[in-house]
């Protein structure tokens, strides 16, 4: 068996050398693929697209409208959100509305959120919750704060809601699983701005188009999660429900859902931080709000208040997360009494709402937090930077161009050396020995349609620095999850760093970052590591948290040390939640691609934004799609082995 | 109309939703709120305002609405957009073409300002390279070895505009047989960091800088003067000092033109003489720009105060 494995690979790739060394000359085909062989997928799409905006119909009603229907159907809990958190109750619109009623003020807002706080996880969280606020206020940003909450407060739980049904299904048909991942893969993994122009004419231009958008990026890791969560329940309590008596929907939502929260809460947890991650481009769509203010302040080259504006987006994140958190571990108490008696808190949040509108009317300073309590960070941020930049730029130019010249030019000529057909065949086998034919023919014909449709080059540069990226980010956050796993209070510090990574916008730490690293490919690398750590870090801590300790507690018995416990025992079980934060750390670097365009890389993600530019929605999806295929070629890949590796040290343990 | 003039100063985007209720608009002008997008550059942030006061004192509903520079086509040809105030010759040519290809969207003229884009240096690098501006001393191998990088050398480093600018930079070097090397920033924040990053350092910097921005008035330099643009020198190899190839000479300037969505002529007759009306020239926006970006004014106190010191202007664009 071994030795016939062997025997392939030598094969393969004495073929490949082949190829490799003599085909340059000889089979110039094997490198670029002839004009004549190219797809011209570009223009099919864009025919399609055509068509679909413009004839498509259902006979009653055309395409464009019934997706401009639900785009209404949105907007209508969007202005809701919106007038009582921003603009107030209006009568008429734009410039001549007048204002029937005066949005929740400051204190209200702040209030009443503190105060499910307080509910949820007692004192410590309402403090964090009203300090977060208080920040935001602080620092001037409650206006864009309150437009951005409103349409995140919107999308959170559409997405949420999505996903877990689509989870659901998922685990309950396997045929449904396999046919949603490819899905699943393609709208993480097409970047934003290959679809958006589609997008924009079938929803119109504003806030609904962009929740559209979110919903489309942020939804897959719930339904990855919810499925992942689902499976994992144990079988004896799904044992103990049928015992009982359950109904399906009983099984479901008293036993299975119930046990599976952990897991499903990490899919809230991503549903939250990837929308709040979509804020930027949210405002680039007429969406307004934080996103904005961060790129007019970038604009000027103003870092502190692109600083200032990034860290309110990571306020209201760390708000949504740790009070959607506490508020599912909540255990229910019932109190005896009457309705007051039992509900406290929630008659204790209507008499803040109507005390804080009372007050609000009555004093001005308590509806509009006054501009002479504002603070600010002025130019500090700024000087910093310039001081770095003076007195340090020749060391920092000397490491950037140690670390360019000797590991990523050479990688990216080496990959950019190689045949597109001895690339897809090696693939090819790959595939074969590790999930066979099928998925073999998959991975081959995923990698030639790259090929074919004349992306190869650039799909080569987007495989160099995503796969650079997500290999430093792994040998960084792995090791940071299993530390943290085992220190309460370390892993709070690092959910917080994370988080804050996962939310800030990377065009607040881009632009210092280009000052020092100047335009390129370096730049691009720290901003997707920055990025594409935070899934490695926190599935393996899931994933090790997730270990029963009778295991550890059995092996430490057998006189295990500390070092085999987590070897042999702690890591192998918790597996399939590490590879899943690889299969995510992948997902992550790639959908990082349209941002790395923006610091002048010459890779996929480039492609896709001169598309946008040049308002050709085919070529940007032909290249989108690229993305795609490369994201799925990984991920089955590595289940594969994973599978692979599985079975043969007979571990037959179910996963992801 | 002398109490509405009372109301011209707003305070910010936000409270302008408060403002005034229409009465002096045409009969027939629908009382719908005419859409003008935002970009996130300053320059464009004056001009849209300006012309949304415009419209407010001439008793239309105004609604500014954030949008991306190229995205908003999507808007502005299905009628969710109505006004872009600059869509630049030099940058937004190509999608503006596509967009009024389709009939749905509208030249509404330019605005009197115009784009000037070249390759610029920071003074100090005069010294350096005593020829310039001359485009000719960057031919010197110890001048163009003044502008490289480690990356580069020997030849110069040019940073370049995104490449969805276009800008021809790689064929003028080419053309003009340049011992530089370009180097394309992704966006134009990117740009205007590393001209600081250097600036800061008082580092060798050759790179595309555009007008009317504020760097040119924040930072002290100037722009290499290349033969001057004419349509043959693009066109036709023959012409220029290399004969056979063409991009040898420098950038046009553009146009900064205004577009909108088709259907504003019917629905805001009044509104859309007043927006083809609507001229600004380049001293005039270098100096708002200025007096926000460098000095710390808002964009709201700026255009109120353009609006008190140009009245009759103004009014002429609105009939009044």
């Amino acid at each position: 068996m071994a030795g016939r494995g062997i025997a392939v690979w030598a094969l393969a790739l004495g073929l490949f050398a082949l190829v490799w060394q003599v085909g340059a000359t000889a089979l110039p085909w094997a490198f670029e693929v002839p004009k004549g062989w190219t797809l011209p997928a570009a223009r099919w799409i864009t025919g399609f697209t055509k068509w679909l905006l413009n004839e498509a119909s259902f006979g009653l009603f055309t395409f464009a409208e019934l997706t401009r229907f639900i785009a209404a159907v949105i907007d209508v809990p969007y202005r809701v959100a919106l007038s009582v958190l921003s603009t107030g109750v209006l009568s008429g619109r734009g410039s001549a509305a007048i204002v029937l009623l005066p949005p929740l003020p400051w204190l209200g807002v702040a209030l009443v959120f503190a105060l499910f706080g307080l509910w949820a996880g007692g004192r410590a969280l309402g403090l964090l919750v009203l300090g977060c606020f208080v920040f935001i206020l602080a620092f001037g940003q409650w206006q864009s704060a309150m437009v951005t909450l409103a349409s995140i407060l919107v999308a959170v739980p559409m997405g949420v809601a999505g996903g877990v049904t689509l989870g659901i299904l998922a685990w309950r048909h396997p045929w449904f699983s396999r046919a949603i991942r490819p899905v699943l893969d393609l709208m993480q993994t097409i970047p934003v701005f290959a679809y958006l122009v589609p997008i924009l004419f079938l929803f119109g231009f504003g806030p609904t188009a962009a929740v559209v958008a979110t919903l489309i990026y942020a939804m897959p890791p719930m339904t990855r999660v919810a499925e992942l969560a689902l499976s994992r329940v144990p079988a004896e309590l799904t044992d103990l429900g049928r015992m009982v008596g359950c109904t399906p929907r009983q099984m479901l939502w008293r036993v299975v859902v119930p046990s599976a929260r952990d897991g499903l809460m990490v899919g809230v947890n991503q549903v939250i931080m990837l929308s709040l991650n979509m804020v930027i481009i949210a405002s680039m769509i007429g969406a307004g709000g934080l996103g904005f203010d961060v790129l007019a302040a970038l604009r000027k080259l103003d870092f502190g208040a692109g600083l200032e504006a990034g860290l309110a987006i990571v306020a209201l994140a760390v708000v949504l997360d740790r009070l959607s958190q506490a508020a599912a571990r909540r255990r229910g108490d019932p109190r005896p009494g009457g309705w007051l008696a039992r509900h406290p808190y929630l008659a204790g949040g209507v008499a803040t709402v109507l005390v804080a509108v009372l007050a609000g009317l009555m004093v001005p300073a308590l509806q509009r937090w006054p501009v002479a309590w504002e603070l600010s960070t002025g130019s500090f941020w700024s000087r910093v930077v310039e001081w770095i930049n003076v007195n340090y730029f020749d060391t920092i130019e000397a490491v950037k161009n140690a670390i360019l010249l000797n590991v990523l030019v050479p990688f990216k000529r080496f990959l950019l050396g190689l045949p597109w057909i001895g690339v897809a065949g090696l693939l090819g086998v790959a595939g074969w020995r590790l999930g066979g034919a099928r998925l073999a023919a998959l991975v081959a014909a995923l990698a030639t349609l790259i090929a074919v449709t004349g992306q190869w080059e650039k799909a080569m540069i987007t495989v160099y620095l995503c796969g650079i990226s997500v290999l430093f980010a792994m040998i960084i956050g792995v090791p940071l999850g299993i530390l943290a796993a085992e220190r309460a209070r370390l892993w709070s510090v690092v959910r917080i760093v994370i988080d804050t990574l996962q939310t800030l916008p990377s065009f607040v730490y881009l632009m210092p970052a280009v000052m020092l690293f100047r335009v390129g490919d370096f730049t691009a690398m720290i901003a997707v590591i920055a990025y594409a750590v935070a899934p490695a870090i926190r599935y393996t801590v899931l994933g090790l948290a997730g270990v029963d300790p009778r295991l550890v507690e059995a092996g430490r018995a057998m006189g295990a040390t500390g070092v085999q416990i987590l070897w042999r025992i702690r890591l192998r079980l918790a597996l399939p939640e590490i590879l899943l934060g690889l299969n995510q750390t992948i997902m992550f670097a790639l959908s990082m691609l349209v941002i790395t365009a923006l610091v002048g890389t010459r890779d996929l993600g480039q492609e896709v934004y001169i598309a946008l530019t040049k308002a050709d929605p085919g070529r940007g999806l032909v290249a989108g799609l690229a993305v795609a295929f490369i994201a799925i070629i990984a991920d089955r890949l590595i289940q594969a082995a994973a599978r692979a590796a599985r079975a043969r040290l007979g571990l037959a343990e179910a996963g992801a | 109309m002398t109490d509405k003039t009372s109301f011209r100063v707003r305070g910010g985007i936000a409270a302008s939703v408060l403002t005034l209720i229409a009465s002096g608009a045409l009969a027939q002008d629908s009382a719908d709120p005419i859409r003008l997008t935002l970009h996130d550059w300053t320059g464009q942030l004056i001009t849209t305002q300006l012309m949304g006061e415009v419209l407010k004192q001439a008793g239309y509903s105004v609604e500014y609405v954030q949008a991306d520079y190229l995205a908003q086509f999507a808007g502005l040809e299905t009628g969710d957009l109505h006004v872009a105030m600059e869509m630049w010759e030099t940058t937004g040519r190509e999608a503006m073409d596509a967009a009024t290809a389709t009939g749905k969207v509208e030249n509404f003229g330019p605005t009197g300002m115009k784009a000037k884009e070249e390759w610029w240096y920071p003074a100090y690098m005069a010294e350096k390279c005593p020829g310039l501006p001359n485009w000719e001393a960057l031919k010197e191998p110890a001048c163009a070895e003044a502008f490289s990088t480690a990356e580069t050398a020997p030849k110069g480093r040019y940073l370049g505009g995104p490449v969805t600018w276009g800008g021809f930079d790689d064929e003028r070097v080419e053309a003009l047989d340049l011992p530089f090397e370009v180097i394309h920033a992704g966006t134009d924040a990117a740009l205007f960091a590393e001209l600081e990053s250097a600036y800061q350092r008082q580092a060798p910097v050759m790179l595309w800088i555009y007008a009317p921005h504020w760097a040119p008035a924040k930072y002290d330099g100037a722009w290499v003067e290349f033969p001057e643009y004419t349509a043959e020198c693009y066109n036709d190899p023959a012409w220029g000092g290399n004969p056979d190839a063409a991009y040898d000479c420098g950038k046009p300037f553009g146009e900064i033109w205004k577009v909108g969505w088709a259907g504003v002529k019917d629905k805001w007759p009044g509104a859309h003489a007043a927006i083809t009306a609507f001229t600004i020239d380049n001293d005039e926006m270098g100096a708002m720009i200025t007096e926000v970006d460098l000095n710390g004014k808002t964009v709201d106190e700026v255009t109120a105060a353009w609006m008190g010191a140009n009245e009759a202007r103004w009014k002429g664009w609105i009939g009044q």
